[in-house]
């Protein structure tokens, strides 16, 4: 048996530790208690064998399926074989790049001696996303910076909502908790029971244990909806500071911005929200956003009981028939679907757009979010959600 | 302490482990052989994920065959908690036991008697720990998605001791701590902090050739050209837009299916006939209907 303490090749621990530095960098956590378990490992296993040096790695400082692909390119990145040629681009191994900021993966180009400007051609390369559909065409691919939108009035909403008083209804879990009222706890009943000599002095009562719904945004921020966006994401900051949210945003494509959401500042949370998102103010494809919803995420995040709101206007240039089944299905797995529309605020308007007709016989609830007045209904409505048949519409 | 005292003097290598996964039936990656002998050595739970159906449960299984150890298994579910989790005290027989107890018993004596491990429930966690087993055993914490986070922060705790305090006997602390698999279906993000705790091992589907040979292991009344065509089939379907992508269990389901109805080969309307042993969503169904004949055409070519 080996001793643990003393790695089998003492030269690796500063290259390992500066792979675990590339890896924090490239958004993996990679603290000194992974370092540690990384270097025990590489002990137990033969380092010539480079699918096995991987693996173990990999299984020491990846912890979620998403970092999967960022720890390969890192891997590749870092471990390759020197070579001459590789700054001529030509090894497939290290034609990969890393989600850093470029001022980063220069640096990082320079301390693992590759070309700079390659790593750079690679950075600028990957923020422009692969075609996803046949409509890329007319998918505008800018990055559209919130700060340049006016809204006059964005501090104030905010302090609006963030005071609104409203919170998302419960639900029963399956926990329960002690309670004047409610089923008898024979449990702590016959528990009491026994320190009085078996006598039942004495009858303790349960009931379910109550959590608050989570709550799935969906919003649009396509071009027609571009003067409610940097509002609608200030509401979603507001949500996510209290409630339990999970908040996607599409245009042509759908993108989860959860965790961009959860950072303390609003400006930072935005921000990154809008480099995040590739196609601000793009077409809309409502229909192929919940469609990957529906595939992808609906399994994950729609537990619990979830209330789905889907905040769009409704111009969508999919197919209607596609938008339909698309919502059966949302609804069918979601406690209660609610369609926010912008437009319905302005004066005569009649959900006529082919998107919205062909929505509006699948949602719960048909409601306004033009202002914060709006929004206050909304939060009303959430807040009293008991069964499923009092609609709200407009 | 030693490097690897929980590991049986037999298991030396990835090579090992892959080749007794192999035994077993169980055919998986070398990564998983090695995220198996890493969790052995470092002594760190193993956090499996991966859609449902990949072999997740099953893994763990075979791994308690593979060491010769006991599998202990706590199903998760919403709401579960310590009395289903850890132990619980066995009421009615104290109630009974103090009952019939006459006059003249030292009840103190009596009180100390029925709080002794004799009236004392013990639940998967409790019967982990608490063990005298020559291997310690595997304890799989299945579907930890289900579970809530109350449930969540006191695995972290049990994972970082391995102890377990009942205030009417004391500190169980185990002696050999159990090998830990834990498995996700991903329904939900399973904290960062207990994830921090494990080795990490994604299971994705398998490409054809696994399949084949996944089908050919475990479901070995299915002829060979039929293994391979369901296998075929299946990474069709897999290729689709479906709502629930048949995992490797449906894929074993569909084989077995076809297996008892006699076919040696697949065709359109046998296909048709069986489709429900891979897909469960009715959309799904409508969708690969319409596309039969094609997906038949495509396995016969794979």
């Amino acid at each position: 048996m080996r001793d643990e303490g003393a790695p089998a090749n003492v030269d690796l621990l500063p290259r390992l530790s500066a792979f675990a530095h590339l890896l924090h960098d490239a958004g993996i956590e990679a603290g000194p208690r992974r370092l540690t378990d990384a270097a025990r490992a590489l002990n137990h296993i033969e380092l010539s064998r480079e699918a096995d040096f991987r693996a173990a790695l990999r299984t020491v400082f990846v912890s979620r399926k998403e970092d999967i692909p960022t720890f390969e390119a890192a891997f590749d990145i870092f471990w390759a074989p020197p070579d001459p040629r590789v700054s001529a681009g030509t090894i497939p191994g290290r034609s990969r790049s890393l989600p850093m900021a470029p001022e980063r993966a220069r640096a990082w180009s320079a301390a693992l001696g590759l070309n700079a400007s390659q790593m750079n051609r690679e950075q600028e390369a990957r923020s422009v996303p692969a075609s996803s559909s046949g409509y890329s065409a007319e998918e505008l691919l800018r990055h559209k910076d919130f700060d340049e939108m006016t809204w006059q009035e964005t501090e104030q909403v905010r302090r609006l909502l963030e005071q609104a008083a409203w919170r998302v209804a419960e639900r029963r879990t399956r926990r329960m908790r002690p309670s004047r009222l409610g089923s008898i706890d024979l449990r702590r009943s016959a528990r009491h029971a026994i320190r009085s000599s078996g006598e039942l002095m004495r009858l303790f009562h349960r009931r379910p244990r109550m959590r608050r719904r989570p709550l799935v945004l969906i919003c649009d921020v396509s071009g027609s909806m571009e003067r409610y966006s940097r509002l609608l994401m200030i509401f979603a900051y507001a949500i996510a500071r209290r409630e339990d949210l999970e908040a996607f945003v599409f245009s042509t494509r759908l993108t989860r911005i959860t965790r961009q959401l959860r950072q303390r500042d609003i400006e930072k949370a935005l921000d990154s929200v809008s480099k995040g998102v590739h196609d601000f103010s793009g077409g809309t494809r409502i229909g192929d956003a919940l469609a990957d919803f529906n595939r992808h995420w609906a399994r994950r995040v729609l537990g619990h009981g979830a209330v789905v709101i889907i905040i769009s206007d409704g111009w969508d240039r999919g197919d209607p028939a596609q938008l339909t089944a698309e919502l059966i299905h949302l609804r069918r797995s979601a406690h209660r679907l609610i369609w926010l529309n912008p437009l319905i605020g302005s004066e005569g308007y009649q959900p006529l757009t082919r998107g919205m007709a062909a929505a509006l016989p699948y949602t719960d609830d048909f409601l306004a979010a033009h202002n914060v007045q709006a929004l206050d209904d909304l939060g009303r409505l959430l807040g009293g959600l008991g069964r499923r048949g009092s609609r709200a519409r407009v | 302490m030693r490097v690897g005292a929980a590991l049986p003097p037999s298991v030396s290598s990835i090579d090992e482990i892959e080749d007794r996964l192999r035994e077993r039936r169980y055919i998986g990656d070398r990564a998983l052989a090695t995220a198996i002998f890493l969790g052995l050595r470092l002594e760190k739970p193993l956090f499996i994920e991966g859609e449902a159906g990949v072999g997740k449960t099953e893994a763990a299984k075979v791994m308690a065959d593979v060491l010769g150890a006991r599998l202990i298994r706590l199903q998760c579910y919403e709401g579960i908690d310590l009395a289903h989790a850890v132990y619980e005290w066995n009421y009615p027989r104290q109630l009974l036991h103090i009952r019939l107890l006459d006059e003249t018993a030292d009840r103190r004596l009596a009180e100390r008697e029925i709080f002794s491990p004799e009236f004392l429930l013990r639940r998967p966690l409790l019967d982990a720990i608490d063990n005298d087993d020559p291997t310690p055993p595997v304890l799989l914490i299945d579907e930890i998605d289900r579970s809530d986070e109350e449930f969540e922060a006191f695995l972290l705790e049990l994972l970082s001791d391995f102890q377990v305090s009942i205030p009417e006997i004391g500190t169980i602390k185990a002696k050999k701590p159990p090998f830990v698999v834990i498995t996700s279906n991903r329904t939900r993000e399973v904290h960062d902090a207990l994830k921090r705790r494990c080795l990490y091992h994604w299971i994705d589907y398998p490409n054809l050739d696994k399949e084949v040979e996944i089908v050919r292991a475990r479901a070995p009344e299915a002829a060979d050209g039929l293994a391979r065509e369901v296998a075929a089939l299946v990474q069709g379907l897999r290729s689709m837009d479906l709502y629930k992508v048949p995992g490797v269990a449906e894929t074993l389901d569909w084989a077995r299916s076809l297996a008892a109805l006699g076919a040696t080969r697949i065709d359109n309307s046998l296909v048709d006939a069986t489709l429900g042993a891979a897909l469960k969503y009715q959309e799904d169904l409508e969708r690969v209907r319409e596309k039969v004949p094609d997906l038949v055409a495509q396995a016969k070519r794979a």
